[in-house]
């Protein structure tokens, strides 16, 4: 049947022009170019970043990834600021999110009924369709004002005189800085991690849970025993890409972090990511400075950090999938 | 069919006036400080019945401004932070001032009121430095023995886009503490030792109202619509002024407007009644436009803000130029462009 109905079909076909298959070669060149033009894309970028970034490692040399001055008006720039407002912001943003999406992804595939767990791992991925500068917006006017007049002057007060971690919890009640910028940033991964684990969880064979109920086991001790170790390596690499959308994002930190390009111990302070501080200061750098010079180099180094965890990310989730 | 051409029709039809509206009006762009931006969108408002010219003023911070007339992405560049004579020579452009504001210090401390705190230029200074932490510091005491402030955190608060407020103001901390002149300096994105960053003059005054103890310096037109409650200051005659309209018009006065640019520096000025900070703001118009025609119209929009819009600059609370200022502005375009 098929060989009747291929031979009808190359019948006409060779009547008409000897090489067949001209559609085909143009539409695997056309993928090629578009998979080679991303790969020189991406590469043209670096490029880019690295030479226009130049002339600030020059300056500066390697103390510019260390140094935490950021001056313009005697033109000495560094990049230590930045960098530890960008690892502090999404290093707490991840603490304050795995948890919940743990909790999330939990109650999705084993407490929920089953009526329920549909819509509510839409409104869960929903979280990721708002804009970030919505988020940014939010932040501003809702979390950071109540931060500022409700929770923040409870904390200080009580928490920052405590001797050990006293000083994450100390200084003016802002409402924006570093950790109001950390919990934005949650909310904002959390999706990603919940929708992960969610479907690994899913994805653990039903015999493996089934036994260990039939000996005995909690909802929990099976998650502990059985679903986590199994999922172990595709829920590190859920948490890596979470990481990987918090190392970069702009809008919504550049609103809540409070901008000041200095080191603060207290969590309520004021701090600087890399992408808040190139997000504020480009617009107003002239062509050929050294600030624009450093701002290019910050953006650099980001690409480094967030190439870095997004390569280890794919690395875990693919010996998982390949399976 | 049917369906489609319907819909190919339906769109044709919400297109097409689209063409026709824009022939109409002449259209200028215009982008840099957030300090004049409501008069400026004021007078873009008013002037666009009267003289057929439809102005889109972006208030994307000075620094940002002065970088696009630089790259001529805009028809002209508004700042506050003026431009150097050897500035103006490299970059092609001729500045000229438009209106003055005045800055005021906004505070949010519970139980103050609006101008009954009073502070010193040299305060300030130390506040913004870091080194006066709390509102019932001894310093701050002895200047207001009638009020009761509480042992409440001061959390400065500044601009963290690069901004002709942020140069008006260090200008005038600068002029008053050597020492702030040398920790900090003068220029439009500096680095403050103390304190919270926020965007705009919308920012910052945001920032002031949501925090206990927060302090901020904002143009007063900002301090005005927002209700914000703004603090005296003592002038260099060493009476404490309310910033009220007596206290700009004595600052303004007793300018000096035959510098190049017309960069007039009206920071601390004497005067029993001055207040100390007061500053012009600038628009930048290149000197050899690529496009004559747009040159030609920013410069009958000004001409009609100078002629018809100090009415409104004072209900926003600016400060008028004086009629001589308007026409040395004239002159000053007629030498450049011959019109």
């Amino acid at each position: 049947m098929v060989n009747a109905t291929a031979s009808a079909h190359s019948a006409p076909k060779s009547a008409r022009r000897p090489s067949s298959n001209l559609g085909d070669r143009i539409f695997a060149l056309l993928c090629q170019t578009a998979g080679v033009f991303v790969l020189i894309l991406l590469g043209a970028l670096i490029i880019e970043l690295f030479i226009a970034g130049l002339p600030a490692f020059r300056a500066f040399g390697v103390a510019f990834v260390t140094s935490t001055d950021w001056d313009p008006v005697r033109e000495a720039f560094g990049a230590g600021v930045s960098i530890y407002g960008t690892i502090v912001t999404a290093v707490l943003a991840i603490l304050l999110a795995v948890p919940l999406a743990f909790g999330v992804a939990f109650f999705l595939t084993e407490l929920a009924p089953p009526w329920a767990r549909r819509p509510l791992g839409t409104a869960i991925e929903l979280l990721a369709a708002v804009p970030s500068i919505i988020y940014g917006m939010w932040g501003f006017f809702v979390i950071a004002p109540a931060f500022a007049q409700n929770i923040q002057p409870w904390i200080i007060e009580n928490i920052g005189e405590l001797p050990l971690i006293g000083f994450l919890f100390q200084g003016a009640p802002f409402g924006t800085g570093l950790f109001t910028a950390a919990f934005i940033l949650a909310i904002m991964i959390l999706p990603f991690i919940a929708a992960t684990m969610r479907d690994v969880f899913e994805q653990v064979p039903p015999v493996f849970k089934e036994s260990a109920y039939g000996l005995g086991a909690t909802k929990w001790e099976v998650m502990k025993g059985v679903v986590l170790p199994y999922t172990r390596i595709s829920v590190v690499g859920g948490i890596m890409l979470g990481l990987g959308r918090a190392l970069g994002e702009t809008m919504a930190v550049t609103f809540v972090i409070g901008n000041a390009n200095r080191i603060s111990t207290s969590l309520f302070g004021p701090g600087n990511t890399i992408a808040s501080l190139v997000a504020l200061e480009f617009g107003e750098s002239e062509i050929g400075s050294l600030k624009l010079a450093s701002l290019l180099a910050l953006g650099f180094i980001l690409f480094l950090l967030s190439f870095v965890v997004l390569a280890t990310s794919r690395y875990l989730l693919r010996s998982r999938l390949k399976v | 069919m049917d369906r489609r051409s319907f819909l190919l029709g339906a769109s044709a039809a919400l297109t097409l006036p689209a063409f026709g509206a824009h022939a109409q009006a002449a259209q200028i762009t215009g982008a840099g400080a957030t300090f004049p931006n409501p008069i400026y969108q004021k007078w873009a408002e008013a002037a666009r019945g009267a003289t057929g010219i439809q102005v889109n003023y972006q208030s994307v911070g000075s620094g940002a401004g002065i970088n696009q007339i630089r790259n001529r992405t805009v028809d002209f560049g508004a700042t506050d932070a003026p431009l150097n004579a050897e500035q103006l020579a490299t970059g092609n452009l001729l500045q000229f001032p438009t209106v003055m504001g005045s800055l005021v210090a906004i505070v949010n401390i519970p139980g103050i009121a609006e101008d009954q705190l009073k502070l010193t230029g040299p305060l300030l200074a130390d506040i913004y430095l870091g080194k006066i932490t709390r509102w019932n510091d001894p310093q701050i005491v002895a200047l207001n023995p009638g009020l009761t402030l509480p042992s409440l955190a001061i959390a400065p608060a500044y601009r963290a886009d690069g901004s002709g407020t942020t140069f008006v103001w260090v200008s005038y901390l600068s002029a008053v503490s050597p020492e702030f002149k040398e920790k900090v300096g003068v220029g439009t994105s500096v680095r403050f030792p103390a304190g919270t960053g926020a965007r705009g003059n919308e920012g910052v005054a945001g920032t002031v109202r949501n925090v206990r103890g927060a302090i901020g310096y904002v143009e007063n037109a900002y301090a005005i619509t927002n209700k914000l409650v703004t603090t005296q200051i003592r002038n260099k005659a060493g009476n404490f002024v309310k910033p009220e309209h007596k206290s700009f018009m004595a600052a303004a006065s007793a300018a000096d407007w035959s510098v190049p640019g017309f960069a007039a520096n009206v920071i601390d000025q004497a005067g029993a009644d001055s207040w100390p900070i007061v500053a012009p703001t600038f628009i930048l118009l290149p000197t050899n436009p690529t496009d004559a025609a747009r040159s030609a119209n920013v410069r009958r929009f000004f001409d009609w803000c100078f002629t018809n819009g100090s009415k409104l600059a004072e209900e926003l609370e600016y400060i008028p130029l004086p009629e001589s200022v308007h026409n040395a502005v004239r002159g000053a375009w007629r030498q450049s462009f011959g019109a």
